[in-house]
């Protein structure tokens, strides 16, 4: 056997191998059918994995959202009976559950980005619990946003009625400790705060919340001045 | 070239972070800890070995004049499905690195280990590669991540060695960075002797 040789089967294979591995030269019809080939294959092998992924990614967010759910509204199982959204100046989610209701609101104006909130409220409007579901805050910082502001933290908001005085910072005569270095995370995290409390008042099915409501209206534009 | 020569290659010699100098911005940008560096890493090197697995495959088939776009249609399709895979399988790393995925596909080791290594070697060579430079990239990263969260809030790995009070804080934000990054190059080039 002498695989050197050109005309031995062998070496004619090799050849021809040697051939097919060289680069396709760069012709205007190569370049594009290469192109579109491997675009193809791409958005065939997306498309395939979207279509696989779709269904666990739903169930994930699911989770997570009734975990907040549970978690805000005092750690029982909580059953969300009707769900309604508000369009006002930044949109809220309601979830009325069979223990109170969850609000999920944002405010576009954190240090790193919008910040979103779940709020639970108790029925005569008082923080039952919180838990932030988006945020993009410095690591370090503004990141404790999560644990600050929970119960028995040095920013402690539960139990507060935010129908009675919007919460705002210390620094700007408000009621709630910062984060300490991070009065704009804060701020942007109490707006949401409101946020939800003014969505929770305007919900339809809550009647005895809605003199909290009125009284809320007044006193809501201080608050205002301090977002400037 | 053997194998294991290849792989020390990327981890010493030409590692991507320490010799290289090659994807700061993800080096800069994930490593606030230790945990955030090392995934960071590992998902780069995910992307790395099959991106550079798929280039060595169709290097004769992509004519030299489109063999960037081809590249980016790879990588870019490659960082899409893990994205995906995270976010359905693990939704906790995705969760405090889903912000970074996506700037994988402009990661500058992967389309530069496509074009110097995957390009001109075989599958097998090109997927030891990959995981060297991988490893170099998620070592360097975790090495980073360890120091400024150790600096910044005196825990490693989420493990409290002192009290968060005494740390610096301008270890966890960019500046501190770039500020432990170049001690870092200084110290391994001196130990390593690169």
């Amino acid at each position: 056997m002498n695989n050197t040789s050109p005309s031995s089967p062998e070496g004619a294979v090799k050849n021809t191998i040697i051939d097919i591995m060289k680069k396709l030269p760069s012709t205007l019809t190569n370049m594009a059918l290469v192109l579109t080939l491997i675009s193809v294959v791409a958005a065939s092998a997306l498309a395939y994995v979207n279509e696989i992924t779709k269904e666990p990614i739903r169930a994930n967010e699911e989770r997570t959202l009734s975990e907040g759910i549970n978690s805000v509204l005092g750690g029982g199982n909580a059953n969300v009976l009707h769900v309604d959204t508000i369009e006002d100046t930044t949109p809220a989610i309601i979830y009325s559950t069979d223990q109170g209701k969850a609000v999920q609101a944002i405010d576009a104006n954190g240090f790193g980005g919008p910040i979103t909130v779940l709020v639970g409220f108790a029925d005569d409007g008082s923080i039952k619990g919180y838990t932030v579901l988006k945020h993009a805050e410095t690591p370090g910082l503004g990141a404790k946003v999560g644990q600050w502001f929970q119960a028995g933290a040095k920013g402690n908001i539960i139990g507060m009625k935010p129908g009675e005085k919007p919460l705002s910072v210390t620094k700007d005569d408000g009621q709630v400790d910062a984060i300490t270095a991070s009065t704009i995370t804060s701020r942007a995290f109490l707006r949401a705060v409101n946020a939800a409390y003014d969505a929770f008042a305007q919900s339809p099915t809550s009647d005895n919340v809605n003199d909290a409501a009125q009284q809320q209206e007044p006193a809501s534009a201080p608050a205002d001045s301090t977002n400037c | 070239m053997n194998y294991l020569k290849i792989l020390l290659n990327g981890i010493i010699k030409e590692n991507p972070t320490f010799v290289l100098l090659l994807g700061m911005c993800p080096t800069l940008g994930t490593t606030s800890s230790a945990i955030n560096g090392m995934s960071m890493g590992l998902a780069t090197m995910a992307v790395l070995i099959f991106s550079n697995l798929i280039i060595s495959l169709i290097k004769s088939l992509v004519p030299d004049m489109v063999r960037i776009p081809c590249y980016i249609v790879v990588i870019a399709s490659l960082v899409t499905l893990l994205q995906m895979i995270m976010q359905a399988y693990t939704p906790e790393v995705y969760a405090s690195l889903g912000l970074f995925i996506p700037l994988i596909v402009v990661n500058c080791i992967i389309l530069g280990r496509a074009e110097a290594f995957a390009a001109k070697r075989g599958p097998v060579e090109s997927i030891f590669d990959g995981i060297g430079i991988g490893l170099g990239f998620t070592i360097a990263l975790t090495l980073l991540g360890a120091i400024r969260e150790l600096l910044g809030t005196g825990r490693i790995f989420g493990l409290e060695l002192y009290s968060e009070n005494y740390g610096m804080l301008l270890f966890v934000l960019a500046p501190g960075a770039f500020i432990a990054l170049g001690y870092l190059i200084a110290v391994v080039k001196k130990v390593a002797k690169i």
